[in-house]
C-alpha cells in the first residue's frame, strides 16, 4: 500500500493542479453556458495570453501578477471582437459551424505562434517561483497556493458578475431564452459578445497566475483544452461551482494516476472520466445551467 | 455522351498519364499526398458529410490502420498487402466500439466530435505507453522494395495505388447518394427524428457508416506507413489528421460525392502556393489551412462545389 507521506502531497498537488484546470475550464464553461457552443479556440487563447504575459516580463520587466491588469482587458476585448466579428457571422445560427470555426481560429493562433515565435518552450525567471509554503503535511510552491486562492476568488467574481448584476441579468436572460430576451430589448449579440469576452478575460487571468510555474509554447493550448472540456462536462457545461469542483476531481486524478501508473500512462485516467462522463451522464455533476 | 461523361473520361485519362508526363519526386509526391487525403476526406465524409456526425478523431482509425499492419509485418512477417485488410478489420472494429458506445448513449453533435476526440487521446496515450507500439521512439517498417511488398521502387507504383483508392472512394460516394442506404444517413443527418419516425433504424445505418469511415481510414494509415516507412503516437493518433481530413471535405463539399477531391486538390494546391509565396517557414501553410476552414464556413458554406454550382445553374444557388 501507498504511504501517507507520499499520498497526501500528491492529493495537494492534484487540488493546486486542479485549481489551475478549474481557471481555464470557468471561461469555457462560461461560453458554453451562454451562448451553448463549444469553443475549440480556448486553448489557443491561453496560449496566446501566456505569450503576453512572457512579452510583458521579458520586455518590459511587468511582474506576472501585475500583468492581470493589462491581461484580463487585453483578452475582453480580444473576445469580444473575436465573437462579434469572426463567430457569431460564420456560424449561420447552426452550432456545427461555430465548432468548425473555432476549431479555425485555434488553428490560426497556434501556428501563427509557431512561425512567430518558433517552437521553443520558454519560461519566465521569477524570485518566488520556488518559494515554498509549508502547510503541515506537505509543502508547496508559493505560486501554486496563490493560484489555488485565484481560483476561489475568480469563481466569486463570476458567480457575482452573474448573479447580482444588471449585466449577469442579461446574460442569464439569454442563456435561457434567446428570442425573449430579443423581444424585452436585450442586444443579443452584444450580450454574446459580453459572455465570450468574460470567457477569455478569464483565460488572462489564468495565463498570469500560471506562468511563474509553467512554460510557454505554441503546442501548450493543448495540454488543457481537453482537459478543459474535461473539467466542464464533468463539473456540468454551465455551472461555475462544477468547473471548480471538477477542476479539483481532475487535478487529483491526474496527481494520483502519475503515481500509481507512471507519467505516461497516468494522464490516460482523465479521458477516461471523460468518455464515461459523456456517455452516462452528459449533463455533468452539477448540471443546471447558470441558474 | 454528356458533357459531364466526357469531362469525367478526360479527367482520368490525365490522371493514368500524369507520371509520364510528371518526373518531378516533389510534384509526383504532390500528387500522391492529394489523392490520399481526397480518398480519406471521402472516408470522414461517409460519417461527417452525408451521415451528419462531425468527428473530431478520425486520427484514430488511421492510426490503427498503421499500427496494424506495421505491426503485424514486424512481428509475424504478415505481408502488408494482407496487413492493409487487417488494418481496415482493425480499424472498423474500432469504429464499431465508439460507434456503438456513442450511438447507444445518444450522443450528437458537440458531443459526438468530443468524445472521437478523446478516444483518440486515449489512443495517443495507449500507443506512447507500451513497447509493441515502440512507444515514443515509433516504428520503422523494414525497408524491403518490391510491389508485393507494398514498397514501390518509385512514386509511380504509389501514385497508382493512390489513384486506384480515390476512384473506390468515388465509387462510394456514388453508391451514397443512389442508394438506400445513402438516403437514410441523408435522411439522418436533415432530422434524426423525423427519419426514425419514417422507420430508418438511425442507430443501425451510424453504425455502418462509422464502420466504413473507420475501415476507409483504416486503409489510408497502412499507405502512409508503406509510403513514409515510419510512424510514432504523434503522427498516428495526433491532432494533425484528424483536422486535415476535415478539412478536405468541408472545403470541398461536405457529402457530396466530388467534394473530397475537389477539397483535397484546393487545401494541398492553396497550402503549396503559400509556401512558395511565403517561404517554408514552419507552420505557415497552416495558418493559411485555418483562414481557409473560417472563410469557407463564412462565405461558401457548401464549399467549392457550391460555387461550381451556383455558376452552372444560375437561380438554383440556394437549394
Amino acid at each position: 500500500m501507498l504511504e501517507l507521506t507520499i499520498l497526501l502531497p500528491a492529493l495537494i498537488n492534484g487540488l493546486t493542479l486542479g485549481a489551475v484546470y478549474a481557471l481555464v475550464a470557468l471561461g469555457l464553461t462560461l461560453i458554453y453556458g451562454v451562448l451553448h457552443i463549444i469553443n475549440f479556440a480556448h486553448g489557443s487563447l491561453l496560449m496566446a495570453a501566456l505569450y503576453g504575459v512572457f512579452f510583458l516580463n521579458t520586455g518590459l520587466g511587468i511582474d506576472p501578477y501585475a500583468a492581470i491588469v493589462v491581461m484580463v482587458p487585453a483578452l475582453f476585448a480580444a473576445g469580444y471582437v473575436l465573437q462579434r466579428s469572426v463567430i457569431g457571422k460564420a456560424s449561420h445560427g447552426k452550432d456545427q459551424n461555430v465548432l468548425l470555426v473555432t476549431l479555425g481560429i485555434a488553428i490560426v493562433i497556434e501556428n501563427l505562434a509557431l512561425a512567430l515565435f518558433s517552437a521553443d518552450t520558454r519560461t519566465i525567471d521569477t524570485p518566488y517561483a520556488f518559494e515554498m509554503v509549508d502547510l503541515g503535511i506537505a509543502f508547496v510552491p508559493l505560486p501554486r497556493v496563490i493560484a489555488f486562492i485565484a481560483a476561489l476568488a475568480v469563481t466569486a467574481v463570476l458567480w457575482f458578475i452573474i448573479a447580482r448584476t444588471d449585466l449577469g441579468r442579461a446574460i442569464r436572460a439569454v442563456a435561457k431564452e434567446r428570442q425573449g430576451a430579443r423581444l424585452v430589448g436585450i442586444d443579443v449579440d452584444h450580450i454574446f459578445a459580453m459572455s465570450f469576452g468574460i470567457g477569455t478575460a478569464c483565460l488572462g487571468a489564468a495565463a498570469c497566475l500560471l506562468l511563474p510555474t509553467f512554460y510557454v509554447s505554441p503546442g501548450v493550448g493543448h495540454v488543457f483544452v481537453l482537459i478543459a472540456f474535461t473539467v466542464v462536462v464533468l463539473g456540468g457545461m454551465g455551472s461555475f461551482v462544477g468547473a471548480l469542483v471538477g477542476g479539483f476531481i481532475i487535478g487529483v486524478t491526474e496527481s494520483l494516476g502519475g503515481l500509481l501508473l507512471g507519467e505516461s500512462l497516468g494522464q490516460i485516467g482523465i479521458f477516461l472520466i471523460f468518455i464515461a462522463i459523456l456517455l452516462l451522464r452528459p449533463t455533468g455533476l452539477f448540471g443546471s445551467r447558470l441558474s | 455522351m454528356t458533357a459531364r461523361t466526357a469531362f469525367a473520361v478526360i479527367a482520368f485519362a490525365a490522371a493514368l498519364i500524369a507520371p509520364f508526363v510528371v518526373h518531378s519526386d516533389f510534384w509526383m509526391g504532390f500528387l500522391i499526398t492529394t489523392l490520399l487525403y481526397a480518398y480519406m476526406g471521402m472516408a470522414w465524409n461517409v460519417l461527417g458529410g452525408y451521415a451528419g456526425q462531425v468527428s473530431f478523431g478520425h486520427a484514430i482509425f488511421f492510426g490503427t490502420g498503421a499500427y496494424t499492419s506495421t505491426i503485424l509485418h514486424i512481428s509475424f512477417g504478415l505481408n502488408p498487402w494482407l496487413g492493409m485488410v487487417a488494418a481496415a478489420v482493425a480499424a472498423g472494429l474500432v469504429g464499431a466500439l465508439i460507434g456503438y458506445l456513442s450511438f447507444r448513449y445518444g450522443l450528437r453533435g458537440s458531443y459526438f466530435a468530443l468524445i472521437t476526440l478523446a478516444f483518440a487521446e486515449v489512443f495517443r496515450i495507449l500507443a506512447n505507453s507500451f513497447e509493441f507500439t515502440g512507444g515514443g521512439v515509433g516504428l520503422y517498417v523494414p525497408l524491403k522494395i518490391g510491389w508485393w511488398n507494398l514498397q514501390f521502387p518509385s512514386k509511380t507504383g504509389f501514385y497508382y495505388l493512390a489513384l486506384a483508392l480515390t476512384c473506390l472512394s468515388l465509387a462510394i460516394g456514388a453508391w451514397l447518394e443512389n442508394s438506400r442506404f445513402g438516403a437514410s444517413l441523408m435522411a439522418i443527418r436533415e432530422n434524426e427524428s423525423a427519419a426514425e419516425a419514417l422507420g430508418v433504424n438511425a442507430f443501425a445505418c451510424k453504425l455502418k457508416a462509422i464502420i466504413l469511415s473507420g475501415a476507409m481510414m483504416g486503409v489510408g494509415g497502412t499507405f502512409y506507413a508503406q509510403h513514409y516507412l515510419y510512424i510514432d503516437p504523434t503522427i498516428a493518433y495526433g491532432p494533425g489528421v484528424s483536422v486535415e481530413v476535415l478539412l478536405v471535405p468541408i472545403i470541398g463539399g461536405l457529402g457530396t460525392m466530388l467534394g473530397p477531391l475537389l477539397g483535397s486538390a484546393v487545401l494541398h494546391g492553396a497550402g503549396e502556393l503559400a509556401r512558395r509565396l511565403m517561404g517554408d517557414v514552419p507552420g505557415l501553410d497552416l495558418v493559411f489551412y485555418g483562414v481557409l476552414l473560417i472563410v469557407m464556413v463564412r462565405f461558401l458554406p457548401e464549399g467549392v462545389i457550391g460555387l461550381l454550382r451556383r455558376r452552372h445553374k444560375p437561380g438554383a444557388a440556394h437549394a
